[in-house]
C-alpha cells in the first residue's frame, strides 16, 4: 500500500464537528489522567462493528479486532470479552442499553458500523460513558478506499483515546526501521516502513549496503538515512511515496552519518567526520553547502531539533564521557544538560517539547530514559543488555526504541514503552529491527 | 590467533622481508603454517611473497587493536604498523583504506565516530612513518562489522581494531 496519494477523508462528521467533542470531552467524568503513577486499565467493551452492507462483514471485524488492539496496548485499557456481553448490539442506531453494560463493568462502550460501496469504506463509531449513561462526543465517520481499513481502524481509535485521556492520539502513523537478518558476523540490512503497530511492512531499500538510523521528515513525506552503498557512509533522502532516493551532497574523503531534519523540513543537521574529528554541521536538504555547528577535537555526534527549531540537543564526549549539550540552533555555546552516572547518548527531543530522551549506559547495563530540557528530574524507563536509540510517538507519551540481545544469537528488535515506564512491549516485525522512526499523525 | 603468535609471525615476517634472497624465504620457511608456499618455491601471491596482500594480511598483519573507548595505538600495534608502513613504502602500486571498528558496547552513532577516530590514527601513524597520505583512506564501520560475535571482553578486544585493507596492484 503506498502511504501517499491514500484518500482518506478524515472526520466527515454525521451530528457533530471534531470542535463539538471537544467540548463535549471535557465535561464527561470517563477519563484517564495518563500523568498518574499506576492506573488500573479501563474496561471497555467493544461488539463487533455492525456490517451496514451484505460485504462489509469481514472489513468489520477486522477494523473492531484493531481498534481493540490498539486501545489496550496502550495498557491504559483493558477489553471485555465478547463471550461476557449481555446484550449484543443488533444495530448502530439502536439505543444503548447501560444496565446491561454497567453490569459487565464496561466503564467505557464504543460501537460502530461499516459499510462498502465498491472500493470506497465509510467507517462510523459512537463512544459511550456507560456510568454517565451519556454519549462522549459525537459520533464520527471516516472514509477511504477498502485497501486502507486499518488507518481508518487507527483513526477510530486515535478518537478514543483521544476523548478519554485528553492527549492527541498516536495510533495512525508509521514508523520508519532498519530490518535485519542475519547473524552478528553477518548481518544484513534494509530500510523497512510499518504502521505504528507492525502491520503493512514495506521495503524501501535492498540489503546490498548497511543502511543505519533512517528518521522521518517532520511531514512523514521523506526519510534521511545513512547508507554505505559508496563504501562510506553518506546521508540520502528518500521519498516515502516514490521510493526514490538522493545521495545529498558530501565533501570527499569524509563521512556523513546522524542525520536528522529540522522542524521546517529543509534544514537538516548530522554528523561528519574529517581526519578522524566528528562535528556537527547543518545544510539544506536541497544542496547549497554545509554550515559547520560545533567546532571541537572531540566528538560531536546524535543532534535532534527542539519542535521549535531553536536549539539542538546533541552528545559529546568533549568533558572525556558521552554527556548530553543543548546549543543554539545555529551553533554557538552549549549547555551540559546530563550529569548522572554513565554515559548519554541519541538525545531526542520530545514533539511536545518538555522531555529529551536519550540512551544511558551505566555498569554494563543499558537504558531508555526522559529527562527534562534542562537536564532535570532523569528517569530511567527501561534496562537490559542492549537498548539505543529512542523515538517518541507523535503524542509524546509513547517511546519506540532498539533493544538488542546478548550473545552469539543476538538479535536486535523494536520495543516501545510508556514514558511512566509502564507497558514495554515488543513491537512485532517479520524479521529483526532496529533504529525505529516513528512519523508524525498522519494526514 | 593469539596477540603472541601474531606477533611471532610479525617477527618472523620482518626478518624475511629483509632478506634479498627469495629462495631463503621459501627454504626458510618462516612463514609456514600460514598457507600458500609449497616445498622451496614461492607462489606468487602467497601467504609467502613478501610483495602479496597475503603476506601482508598475514605475515605483516593488517589490523591493530584499541583499549575500550581510546583511539591511541597501542605499543603492540605500532610493531604492527611499522611493518605495514615498510611493506607499503616498498609496494609503490598499493594503497589502502583503513576501517575503524568499535565493539558493540557503545550506541550506534558515537561507535561511527569512535572508529573515525581509530582509522584516523593509524592513517597518521603510516604517514608519520613516510606512507603517502594520497594513499590511505579511511572509513569507519563503528559497531556493524564485528568479527567475534560473543559478549564479552574476549570478543569486544577483537572487535575494537582497525583494518588496513590493500587495493589496488596485484590482489593475487
Amino acid at each position: 500500500m503506498r502511504f501517499l496519494g491514500m484518500v482518506l477523508s478524515g472526520a466527515l462528521a454525521f451530528g457533530g464537528l471534531w470542535a463539538a467533542a471537544a467540548q463535549a470531552q471535557s465535561e464527561g467524568p470517563l477519563r484517564i489522567e495518563i500523568t498518574e503513577g499506576v492506573i488500573e486499565p479501563l474496561p471497555f467493551a467493544l461488539p463487533v462493528f455492525e456490517a451496514e452492507t451484505g460485504d462489509a462483514g469481514g472489513l468489520a471485524a477486522q477494523i473492531s479486532q484493531v481498534v481493540s488492539a490498539d486501545l489496550s496496548g496502550t495498557g491504559l485499557f483493558r477489553e471485555i470479552p465478547a463471550n461476557a456481553f449481555i446484550s449484543q448490539v443488533s444495530s448502530f442506531a439502536a439505543p444503548v442499553q447501560y444496565a446491561d453494560w454497567k453490569a459487565i463493568n464496561a466503564q467505557a462502550l464504543i460501537t460502530g458500523a461499516v459499510s462498502v460501496q465498491g472500493n470506497q469504506l465509510a467507517v462510523k463509531f459512537r463512544l459511550y460513558d456507560v456510568f454517565s449513561g451519556a454519549e462522549m462526543g459525537d459520533g464520527l465517520q471516516f472514509t477511504g478506499t477498502t485497501e486502507g481499513w486499518r488507518r481508518m481502524a487507527h483513526k477510530v481509535a486515535d478518537a478514543v483515546y483521544s476523548r478519554i485521556t485528553g492527549e492527541g492520539g498516536y495510533f495512525d502513523s508509521r514508523v520508519v526501521y532498519v530490518s535485519e537478518t542475519g547473524g552478528k558476523d553477518a548481518r544484513q540490512k534494509r530500510l523497512a516502513l510499518m504502521d505504528y503497530d507492525g502491520a503493512n511492512v514495506q521495503y524501501l531499500t535492498d540489503s546490498s549496503a548497511i543502511v543505519l538510523a533512517p528518521r522521518f521528515s517532520p511531514s512523514g513525506d521523506r526519510v534521511l538515512y545513512t547508507s554505505y552503498e559508496t563504501g562510506f557512509p553518506r546521508i540520502y533522502v528518500l521519498d516515502v511515496g516514490s521510493v526514490q532516493r538522493r545521495e545529498l551532497e558530501s565533501q570527499e574523503g569524509t563521512m556523513s552519518f546522524a542525520p536528522r531534519f529540522a522542524p521546517d523540513g529543509q534544514n537538516i543537521v548530522f554528523s561528519l567526520s574529517q581526519g578522524g574529528n566528528t562535528d556537527i554541521w547543518a545544510m539544506n536538504v536541497g544542496g547549497g553547502g554545509a554550515t559547520r555547528l560545533t567546532s571541537a577535537p572531540s566528538i560531536e555526534t546524535a543532534p535532534s531539533f527542539s519542535p521549535d527549531g531553536s536549539q539542538i540537543v546533541f552528545e559529546s564526549d568533549r568533558s572525556g564521557s558521552q554527556q548530553l549539550y543543548i546549543m543554539p540552533a545555529g551553533g554557538g555555546e552549549a549547555q551540559r544538560i546530563s550529569f548522572g552516572p554513565g554515559r548519554y547518548g541519541t538525545p531526542v527531543w520530545s514533539p511536545r517539547g518538555d522531555l529529551i530522551a536519550f540512551t544511558k549506559q551505566n555498569s554494563g547495563r543499558f537504558h531508555i530514559g526522559v529527562m527534562r530540557t534542562d537536564g532535570s528530574e532523569e528517569r530511567l524507563l527501561t534496562a537490559s543488555f542492549l537498548d539505543e536509540g529512542p523515538t517518541w510517538a507523535p503524542n509524546g507519551r509513547v517511546i519506540m526504541f532498539t533493544r538488542e540481545t546478548q550473545g552469539e544469537g543476538g538479535r536486535s528488535s523494536l520495543y516501545s514503552v510508556d514514558i511512566s515506564g509502564r507497558n514495554l512491549r515488543p513491537v512485532r516485525t517479520p524479521e529483526g529491527g532496529s533504529d525505529p522512526s516513528w512519523s508524525p499523525l498522519l494526514q | 590467533m593469539t596477540l603472541k603468535v601474531k606477533i611471532l609471525l610479525l617477527v618472523a615476517g620482518l626478518a624475511l622481508a629483509a632478506c634479498t634472497n627469495p629462495d631463503r624465504f621459501g627454504a626458510d620457511g618462516g612463514a609456514g603454517g600460514i598457507g600458500g608456499g609449497a616445498g622451496g618455491a614461492i607462489v606468487p601471491g602467497s601467504a609467502n611473497d613478501p610483495t602479496s596482500p597475503a603476506y601482508f594480511n598475514q605475515a605483516i598483519g593488517d589490523r591493530v587493536l584499541f583499549a575500550v573507548d581510546q583511539s591511541a595505538v597501542t605499543d603492540e600495534g605500532r610493531v604492527v604498523l611499522d611493518g605495514q608502513a615498510t611493506w607499503l613504502l616498498t609496494n609503490t602500486d598499493f594503497t589502502a583504506i583503513i576501517e575503524g571498528h568499535a565493539d558493540e558496547q557503545g550506541t550506534r552513532e558515537y561507535n561511527v565516530a569512535l572508529g573515525a577516530r581509530r582509522a584516523n590514527a593509524v592513517r597518521e601513524y603510516l604517514i608519520s612513518k613516510g606512507v603517502a597520505g594520497n594513499r590511505l583512506r579511511t572509513v569507519s564501520y563503528g559497531k556493524e562489522r564485528p568479527i567475534e560475535i560473543c559478549s564479552n571482553e574476549a570478543c569486544y578486544a577483537k572487535n575494537r581494531r582497525a583494518v588496513t585493507v590493500l587495493a589496488g596492484g596485484l590482489t593475487g
